[in-house]
Formats: C-alpha cells, structure tokens, sequence
C-alpha cells in the first residue's frame, strides 16, 4: 500500500469556539488515526529520528508496538527513556527534533512522531495503567540503594533527572521553591496548549517511582546547597530554570496594566485567574492588548488574553515575519483566533492616564543590514512613530536564569549573564553539584531541559558509583 | 499545612497567628518575611515574620485584615491549618555599625517593625521606637517594644492615647534635638513618604521596607517591581527594604491601588 505523504491531521477545536474557552485546542489522535500515522514509518534501520530526539526516545519501536495494536508496551517503551511523554507530545518543537531528520520527511511530510507520543501517552493515562517498568529497560545499581541525591526546581529538568536517579536506585528528593510542581509546565504553559491534569498525572507518575518532592521550599533561602551535603545528600541537581523576566526600559514601564509575559501567564496558570472569582488572585485585561515579542511565550500571553475576553490583541514585533522565533503551529493558531500582528515596529513608550496604561508609542522600522546572528537588523524609519491605543501591554521579550540559588550560593560559578557554568559532564564549579535545563543553557525548550536532566543523572550516578565515593 | 498553634487579636482587626515551622524559624532574620496561600484557592499574600524562635521551631506573623485573603487568614482558629507557607524571603536589615537609631511604625506597619525592633536591641545601638495607631485601641505590641526599646513613644491620630498627632511630629523633635545616625520607617506609603522627604536634607540615612504587590515572591513575576534610583528592581528579592530616599513613592503608591476594584468585589464575597 502506498504510504500517504502526507501527516495524518489532527483535528483542532475551532477558532471562533475556542477564543471563549481554555479547553484544549487539538483533540489527539483517534485510534484510527493512531494506525495510519503509525502505517507511514518506514522502520528505518539506522534510526535517524532517534538522534534527533534529545532524550532519545526509540521512536521506530514505539511506532512498531502502536500498529502491533500493543499500546501499552509502546508506552512502556516510551518512559524508558521520556517520563513526560504526554508533556513532549504536545510542546516539543518536534519540526526542530525529530521530525526534521525523519526519512519520510525528505519526499513527503515527515511521521508526525510528537502526535503518535502524544496519543500513546493519553490513552495510557486515561486508562490509569499501572506504571509497569520493562525490567530490562531499567538498570538498578545495588549501590545507589540508600544513598542520597537532591534535585532543586521541578521543571522539566529536575523532573527528569529525578526519575532516572530513582529508576538507578537512589534516594532522591526534590526541592521546589513553588506550591506546585511543574515548572514553566504550570506557571507558563497555558491550559489550552497543556492541560495541568496531564502534568499532574505525569508527575504523580515520577512520584511513584518513590521521588519525594518537598513544595515551599526555596534552596538558598530555606535551606542552603551546604544545609542539604550536611544533612547527608551526596550529590546535587540543579534546574532552577529561567524565569527571571526582562522588560524593555523604556518610559510608562512600571504604569499598572503592563504585565511581564511570566506576571501574566503565573497568574492565569498557577493561579488560575481565570476562574476569578472562585480563585482569589485576580487579573486585568482591557479590551486592547498589546503583546511585545514574537517568541512561544509570547504567543501563549497573545491567546490567554485574547481567551480572557480581550477584543483586540496585537503582537508587536520590532523584526519581520520569517524572524518570529515562535513555532509555526503557534503563529498559526493565534492568527486563527484573530491574533493581529504588527511587525516591524518598536516600542518606543508606554503613555499612562491616571496611572494606567492609555496607549503605546511606535516606532516603525524596516530591515537593513545583517547583524552578528546573521538576521537583518530592523533599523528605525524616520518620522513614522504612531501611537497604538491600549489599556493593557504584556512585556514578552524573554527571561533569564532564576537568580535566588546563584546568589545565595557560595563558589558556584555564573556566566555574566546569569547562568550557571558547567563542564561537559555538566558539573558545576562545585563538586558533586550538577546543573542542567534553561539555567544552564538560557530560556531553551522543555525536550532540552529533559535532555540535560537525563545526561546529569547518568553523570551523577557514575560520580557516586565510581571508585573514590562507593559506599564501603 | 501549617497548624495554628496560637492566635491572639492584639487590636480590632490586627491579629497575630502562630505556626511551626522549623526550617523557616531557623533561617529568618529580621527584615524576612514569608508567602502563605490560607487554602486551595486563595492568593499568595506576603506577611513579615514578626517573630521567631529557632528552639521551639515557631513563627508569627502580626496582619491587619484590609482585604479577602487577611480576612480569611484572621477568620482561622487554633487547630485549623493555613495551605502554604514558603520562606524566608527578601533581604534581612544589616543592623551592625550604628550609634543610634529611631524606628518608626505606622498602623499594622508596627507589626513589621518589631523583630527590627528586636534585632536593633540586641546590637550596640540606642534604640528609639516610635509607634503610631488611628486611635488607642489600634495601639499594637506597646509592652513588646517597650521592653527591646531605651525610649519608647507612642502617638494617636486622634489623641486618646500617646502624642496626639502623627508619628512624623515626633520624630521632628527628636532629630532637632539629637544626633541620629539611622532611621528605619515602615508603615502607609505616605507615612514612609514623609519621613523620607524630613530625614534627606539632613543627610540621615533612611531605610523604609516596602509593601508592593507580589506573586511567587523569589523573582520571577515582576509584579513588585518598584523604582529606586531610577532603577527597576524587585521589591521580594532586592528588598524589601530600600534606601528611602531613592525611592519613587508616587509610582508605588500608584500600583498599589490596581487591583482594587477586583479585591473589593472579592471582599464583597463571603469568608467561606
Ligand atoms: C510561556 C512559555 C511557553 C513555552 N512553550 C514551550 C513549548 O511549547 N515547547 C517547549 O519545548 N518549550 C517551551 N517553553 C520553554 C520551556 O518551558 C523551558 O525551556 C523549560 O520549562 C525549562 O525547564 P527547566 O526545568 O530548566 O526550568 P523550569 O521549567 O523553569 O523549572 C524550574 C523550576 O525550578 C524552581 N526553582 C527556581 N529556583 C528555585 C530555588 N532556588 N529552589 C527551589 N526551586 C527553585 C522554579 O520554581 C521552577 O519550578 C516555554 C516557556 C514559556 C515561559
Ligand atoms: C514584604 C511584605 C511584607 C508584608 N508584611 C505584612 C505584615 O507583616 N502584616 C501586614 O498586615 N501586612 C503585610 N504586608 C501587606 C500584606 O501583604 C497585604 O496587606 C495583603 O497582601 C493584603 O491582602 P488582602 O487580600 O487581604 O487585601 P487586598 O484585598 O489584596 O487589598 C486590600 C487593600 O490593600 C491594598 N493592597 C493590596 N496588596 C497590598 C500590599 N501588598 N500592601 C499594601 N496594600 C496592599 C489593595 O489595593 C486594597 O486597597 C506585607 C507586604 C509585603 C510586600
Ligand atoms: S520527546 Fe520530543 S523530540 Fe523526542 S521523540 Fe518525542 S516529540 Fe520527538
Ligand atoms: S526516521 Fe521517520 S520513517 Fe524512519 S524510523 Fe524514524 S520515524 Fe520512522
Ligand atoms: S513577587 Fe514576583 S518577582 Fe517579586
């Protein structure tokens, strides 16, 4: 039977639906679905697809058992190496990662490898299987048993490490400076992009791995990395993340109605907003809503405000279209909700009435020259400032590493912007301490951060099982 | 969840609430203060640790019930449970080094002042306290600071108790008439804004700690950015306490009345 050549859809709730709704946007596969996507793998034997998995998933084995009609060994062949698999299945840039090496993609549509995770993780989660671990997928070290290991931040990073430091045998805890687990998952993922009951049956699922995660607990304020090898943790994990949001410096920035994207999205994810009155932390949306920035974030704030009943809601971007660094499917979405794009143009200055936001000043641009990243540089054009009416702007032109560990923690080095420095076994200048995600790299991608947490683990378990620190 | 172990209303409206937790007693020092969600559903609010107690693990936290979510948290009783509680948070005061000291507190900002109040006894500093209440019956924690103060003085908007007037009269008597190498104020922004705007042309350092708007507290919202110098900073983590005269007092004051028709509309709901 030919192969279609084409990605088998997903079907999406539709726009004008959607726009008053935080229900999520695509349905997922159904089984038929399921089959003729999984029919389109070529079962390529040298896996190219599986190396550009960051935590390299076995993608054609998986594909295998889900024609086979065995999707519960599919999702045991999946958690072998990818404990947020119904996560990954729906934010992973998988156009960037596996996908883009995928045989079929050359001629055709590549598989749609994100969509087929993405289903065999959901059915296993809806019928509550039992996370059933393949013995020899797992290897457990006799000499782990007991021993002590903390993870700081339960974003996707440490979530990973966590639980490829328990599947090893260790004894690991992980210390999260919020009430709920999760990351940029919770606070900063939408509900209509990752609803929060996938998350937290994810998670529970780590925590049955016999992870303890201790909530309200902020390492270097509540207890500091010296506190924990004191108390008997042989070594550490960090993922603290970067959350640390930037602003744009310029005037009518600290006027109320303007949002930092992170102030905004923790508000209507952790805190859910969006059911205020019922929850008590409130948010303010006006009719106008200006998002600056062009990234996923960006996208997200552009969605949730439109979601919150704002009626116009504008990107403005000071580059052009092609360099929009958000996804193509999340552009496409929000253009589908009526998100409107004003590109090439700069914010200049926020003007306020009465101490609110009144409107935003613009400044047009148009490309010029290439700059160091190669991208051509928006230049101003003279005289064609305007002004854009708006009583809410969302600042989302991204954020630096978390600063609350690095600056309470002696000898561990930073870069100058921020991040945690790290060798290539991704330790720190301290030894036994490990860091990985979006504190190491900079604001990066969920698969990324999974990836350093899995790479941490293995190096950390080789550090406590090598030769000087076995427990005699 | 975090059991009340004591509560106790000190004025109509203040009350204090104390809970174990050791992890928080044994780090906080004075200046920190703390996130607490009352439940499930309520907001992250930030309340000063007004005590502390390494030995026994306990912490108390003084509050003024001004909205929803002090209300609620004053509405508990012994034995009931508050959801969350996350800290130490912020910058604690650097208290070594000064000759003598005048402290200020205004209102429930009294409550915030204590364990300065506290740590300042403790240093080599003459400790001059001033505290300032609406009327008597609002005056908080008098025998408390009476006790860590070499001078104590009490004022009264309304005169019934104390000097009738406000706390910033007497604080001009006393810089008129001494040598004072520290002020530390806290309480309503315009109170905080008078004692900066009386101690700058004197040159008397100023220290007041700042009440913004805050979400997750450790630096990664924004929502209690403030302006100090001209600078943008972070109330939770570079703060809360802040040189006073740096401070842009009329854009903080401007942020904290944002949400005020949202909070009055959930005070209009009932405590459940
Ligand atoms: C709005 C938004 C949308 C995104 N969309 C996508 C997407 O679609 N696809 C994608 O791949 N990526 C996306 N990303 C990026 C992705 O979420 C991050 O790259 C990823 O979450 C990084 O994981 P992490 O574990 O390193 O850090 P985080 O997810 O940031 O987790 C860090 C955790 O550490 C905790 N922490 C911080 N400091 C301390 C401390 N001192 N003590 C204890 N705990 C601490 C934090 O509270 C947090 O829970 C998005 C990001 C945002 C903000
Ligand atoms: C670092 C820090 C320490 C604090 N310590 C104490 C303390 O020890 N005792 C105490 O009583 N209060 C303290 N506060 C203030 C306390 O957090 C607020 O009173 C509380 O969040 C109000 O919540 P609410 O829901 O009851 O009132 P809301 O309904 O939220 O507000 C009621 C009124 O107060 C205003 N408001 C909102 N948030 C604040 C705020 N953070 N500060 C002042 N006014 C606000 C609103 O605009 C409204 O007019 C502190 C604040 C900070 C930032
Ligand atoms: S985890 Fe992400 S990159 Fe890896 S196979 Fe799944 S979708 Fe692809
Ligand atoms: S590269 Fe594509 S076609 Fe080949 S095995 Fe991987 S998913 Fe299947
Ligand atoms: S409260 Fe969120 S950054 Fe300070």
């Amino acid at each position: 039977m030919a192969k279609n050549p084409n990605k088998t859809p997903m079907r999406n709730q539709k726009p004008e639906e959607r726009i008053h709704n935080f229900n999520e946007v695509p349905y997922g596969y159904s089984e038929e679905e399921a089959l003729v996507e999984a029919e389109r793998c070529l079962q390529c034997k040298h896996q190219p697809c599986v190396k550009g998995c960051p935590v390299e998933v076995p993608i054609p084995e998986f594909i295998d058992a889900v024609l086979a009609g065995d999707v519960e060994k599919a999702d045991r062949i999946i958690k072998s190496k990818n404990n947020l698999p119904a996560v990954c299945g729906r934010v992973c840039p998988q156009e960037e990662q596996c996908e883009e090496v995928c045989v079929m993609g050359i001629k055709n549509e590549p598989v749609a490898i994100g969509r087929l995770e993405r289903y065999v993780a959901d059915y296993n989660l809806e019928r509550e299987c039992e996370p059933v671990e393949d013995k020899d997928m797992v290897t457990t070290y006799p000499e782990a048993k007991g021993r002590k290991v903390a993870v700081v931040g339960a974003g996707p990073a440490g979530l990973t490490a966590a639980a490829d430091l328990a599947k090893y045998g260790f004894d690991v805890t992980i210390f999260e400076a919020l009430h709920e687990t999760g990351g940029v998952l919770r606070y900063g993922i939408p509900e209509f992009r990752l609803p929060k009951n996938i998350v937290d049956k994810e998670v529970n699922a780590i925590r049955e791995l016999g992870v303890d995660i201790k909530l309200n607990t902020v390492v270097g304020k509540t207890i500091t990395v010296d506190e924990l090898f004191a108390d008997g943790f042989e070594a550490m994990f960090i993922g603290t993340g970067a959350g640390l949001p930037r602003f744009l410096n310029i005037p009518g920035e600290n006027l109320n109605g303007v949002y930092s994207a992170n102030e905004f999205l923790t508000r209507v994810n952790l805190m859910k907003a969006y059911k205020y009155p019922e929850y008590k932390t409130p948010v303010i949306i006006s009719d106008k809503v200006a998002v600056v920035g062009a990234g996923n974030v960006a996208m997200d704030a552009a969605r949730t405000a439109k979601r919150l009943g704002a009626e116009e809601v504008y990107i403005v971007y000071r580059r052009a279209e092609e360099q929009m660094p958000a996804r193509d499917e999340e552009i496409e979405h929000a253009k589908e909700e009526g998100i409107i794009f004003k590109l090439l143009n700069n914010p200049i200055a926020i003007h306020g009435k009465d101490g609110r936001v009144a409107s935003m000043e613009v400044q047009e641009m148009e490309l010029g020259e290439k700059d160091d990243s190669g991208r051509r540089r928006p230049v101003p054009i003279e005289g064609s400032k305007w002004e854009l009416e708006l009583g809410t702007v969302i600042i989302a032109i991204g954020q630096s590493p978390n600063p609350l560990l690095t600056r309470n923690t002696k000898n561990l080095k930073t870069e100058f912007w921020g991040g945690i420095t790290v060798d290539d076994n991704l330790q720190t200048s301290r030894e036994g301490v490990y860091a990985g995600g979006d504190v190491v790299t900079g604001a990066a991608t969920v698969i990324k951060a999974m990836g350093a947490g899995k790479d941490a683990a293995a190096n950390i378990k080789d550090y406590l099982i090598s030769e000087g620190k076995k427990n005699e | 969840m975090y059991e009340i172990l004591a509560k106790e209303e000190l004025a109509p409206t203040i009350k204090k609430i104390t809970v174990k937790a050791p992890l928080i007693a044994e780090k906080t020092r004075p200046g920190n203060f703390i996130i607490l969600r009352v439940n499930e559903k309520g907001e992250r609010i930030p309340l000063t640790v007004a005590d502390y107690d390494k030995e026994t693990g306990q912490v108390a936290i003084i509050f003024q019930e001004v909205g929803y979510s002090t209300k609620l948290l004053g509405s508990l009783d012994k034995g009931d449970h508050i959801h969350d509680l996350v800290g130490p948070l912020g910058h604690h005061l650097e208290m070594e080094g000064y000759k003598k000291v005048v402290l200020l507190g205004g209102g429930s900002g009294t409550a915030l002042l204590y364990p300065k109040v506290k740590g300042f006894a403790e240093s080599d500093a003459e400790v001059i306290t001033i505290t300032g209440a609406r009327t008597k019956n609002l005056v908080i924690l008098e025998e408390e600071l009476r006790k860590k103060s070499d001078r104590l003085y009490i004022s009264t908007d309304d005169g019934s108790y104390g000097h009738h007037g406000f706390v910033t009269d007497v604080l001009k008597d006393i810089l008129e008439n001494e040598e004072v190498d520290l002020v530390v104020a806290i309480g309503p922004v315009p109170m905080m804004r008078a004692v900066a705007n009386m101690t700058e042309p004197e040159g008397i350092e100023t220290i007041v700690s700042l009440n913004s708007i805050m979400v997750d507290g450790t630096g990664m919202c924004g929502a209690c950015r403030v302006t100090i110098g001209g600078e943008t900073k972070f109330t939770c983590v570079d703060g809360p306490a802040f040189d006073a005269h740096q401070v842009d007092f009329e854009e903080l004051m401007n942020r904290l009345t944002f949400y005020q028709n949202e909070e009055n509309m959930a005070e209009e709901m009932e405590v459940d």
